[in-house]
């Protein structure tokens, strides 16, 4: 026994580093799908705090910016209010309003952390449970699909980018409606890849991808990006498209939460019949 | 003595937030990220003891990780590098180093040994970092690839500070 400790003492370099390496990939393996350690991400009080206090700085040096946006998107949202449309057929109209019930309602979160450069990123927003935000929850942009929430604090979430390795995105090709799966496949933060389209499908450079609403995540439609180019990878049946997307991840400033009030009725439905999915 | 540790300690604080707030936010062509913290294990004496190398090493890579949502990659990457440290250090400079009190600087490895110093150094941190970071195989070459790019990137930023802060944290 005392031989042990002796050789533990004479070797202790090794057998801290050995302790230290493991307890940091046991901390890294276990959480690799989802963060479960809480204060191992930026949604914790510290990190999410500094971050809180150097985005107030920053944020004002997009302002013109972001005024920009903002004025584009009330253009687009006046052009849809019904004073600018005459009624051209002259029949009997009935307005029946309790057909329609609210499937996704949205909140408004600022970006306070986020980046593109690595092969897993995730951004930082500063709403959390307080305003409703809960893991599983769509992130879009008016030109976009951000990425999925993946922990929610108090006052902070973090969301998993759709530039993320472990990220899927089912979408369609919006004059077709062929559907397939988006992923990103690293290097370039513009472009990302549309696999599984059957080889019959007509494919046209320019043409616009946009969600498909399979999932209980993201609303339907909501633009992607364009065809860029696409191939038959060997050994596969399927044209894998690249796509650029509309949206710069690079300038993301503020984002919409999509929550979707009809998600536990619809996975209810499809666990019962799908009981191992 | 003590005015040294407090030295250490600023220095430790400082590159976290030089690192966090304005160096994460630089990519070089794309994402090419040059990770300045690690200098703050690269400038420790070479008289630390190895519990202290060790543990500073994953205390800095853990508060990196907190802050960039990276799960704990970088503290064992850190880890890692610190573990290398010694015999890195023993390769460059030939001997068993006797000075007790020496800083690695320009001055006291000369230009070349600082140099192969550091991009050994960063070159065992990137590995790691890397190849925890992508998690698999198929993407090998581009993993390699990243790594060395980002290496050159990161050691080029470590021997400029390097040559910045010769001197200041003798004494």
């Amino acid at each position: 026994m005392r031989n042990l400790f002796k050789f533990i003492i004479r070797y202790y370099f090794f057998f801290l580093f050995l302790l230290l390496e493991t307890l940091a990939i046991v901390l890294t393996l276990s959480n690799q799908y989802y963060h479960q350690t809480f204060f191992l991400n930026s949604a914790n009080r510290v990190s999410s705090g500094i971050y809180q206090t150097y985005n107030k700085i920053g944020s004002y040096f997009h302002l013109r910016t972001i005024h920009d946006h903002l004025l584009e998107e009330n253009v687009r949202l006046l052009s849809k209010k019904k004073e600018n449309f005459i009624i051209t057929d002259g029949n009997v109209f009935i307005a029946e309003d309790t057909l329609f019930q609210r499937r996704f309602s949205y909140v408004h979160a600022r970006v306070i952390n986020n980046s593109v450069n690595r092969r897993n990123n995730y951004l930082t927003l500063n709403k959390g449970r307080m305003h409703g935000i809960k893991p599983d929850m769509g992130v879009i942009h008016t030109s976009g699909v951000v990425g999925i929430v993946i922990q929610a604090s108090e006052r902070f979430s973090v969301v998993m980018s759709l530039l993320h390795s472990d990220m899927m995105i089912s979408t369609k090709i919006s004059h077709n409606n062929h559907i397939g799966s988006l992923v990103w496949e690293g290097k370039d933060y513009r472009k990302a890849h549309m696999l599984y389209i059957p080889p019959h499908v007509e494919l046209l450079k320019g043409d616009t991808i946009v969600t498909s609403g399979f999932s209980t995540v993201f609303p339907e439609n909501i633009i992607i990006g364009t065809i860029d180019d696409w191939e038959i990878r060997r050994g596969e049946n399927f044209y894998t498209a690249i796509i650029n997307l509309a949206l710069d991840y690079n300038n993301l400033t503020h984002v919409y939460v999509v929550q979707n009030l009809l998600k536990g009725e619809q996975e209810g439905l499809e666990e019962a019949i799908l009981p191992d999915i | 003595m003590s005015a040294m540790y407090i030295r250490y300690i600023l220095l430790f604080i400082i590159l976290i937030l030089v690192q966090i707030l304005l160096l994460n936010n630089i990519w070089v062509s794309g994402y090419l990220n040059p990770q300045l913290y690690l200098l703050a294990i690269l400038m420790l004496p070479l008289y630390t003891p190895g519990w202290v190398l060790l543990g500073s090493a994953f205390l800095l890579g853990l508060i990196n990780d907190m802050f960039t949502d990276s799960l704990a990659i970088h503290a064992a990457a850190t880890v890692f590098m610190a573990f290398c440290r010694p015999a890195v250090i023993r390769l460059v400079l030939g001997k068993i180093y006797d000075n007790e009190t020496e800083i690695p600087s320009f001055s006291a490895f000369g230009g070349f040994s600082l140099v192969i110093y550091v991009v050994l150094m960063v070159l065992s941190h990137h590995t790691v970092l890397f190849f925890l970071e992508i998690f698999r195989l198929n993407e090998l070459g581009q993993t390699l690839w990243r790594i060395i790019l980002n290496s050159a990137l990161t050691s080029l930023f470590v021997i400029i500070f390097f040559a910045l802060l010769e001197r200041n944290l003798r004494k």
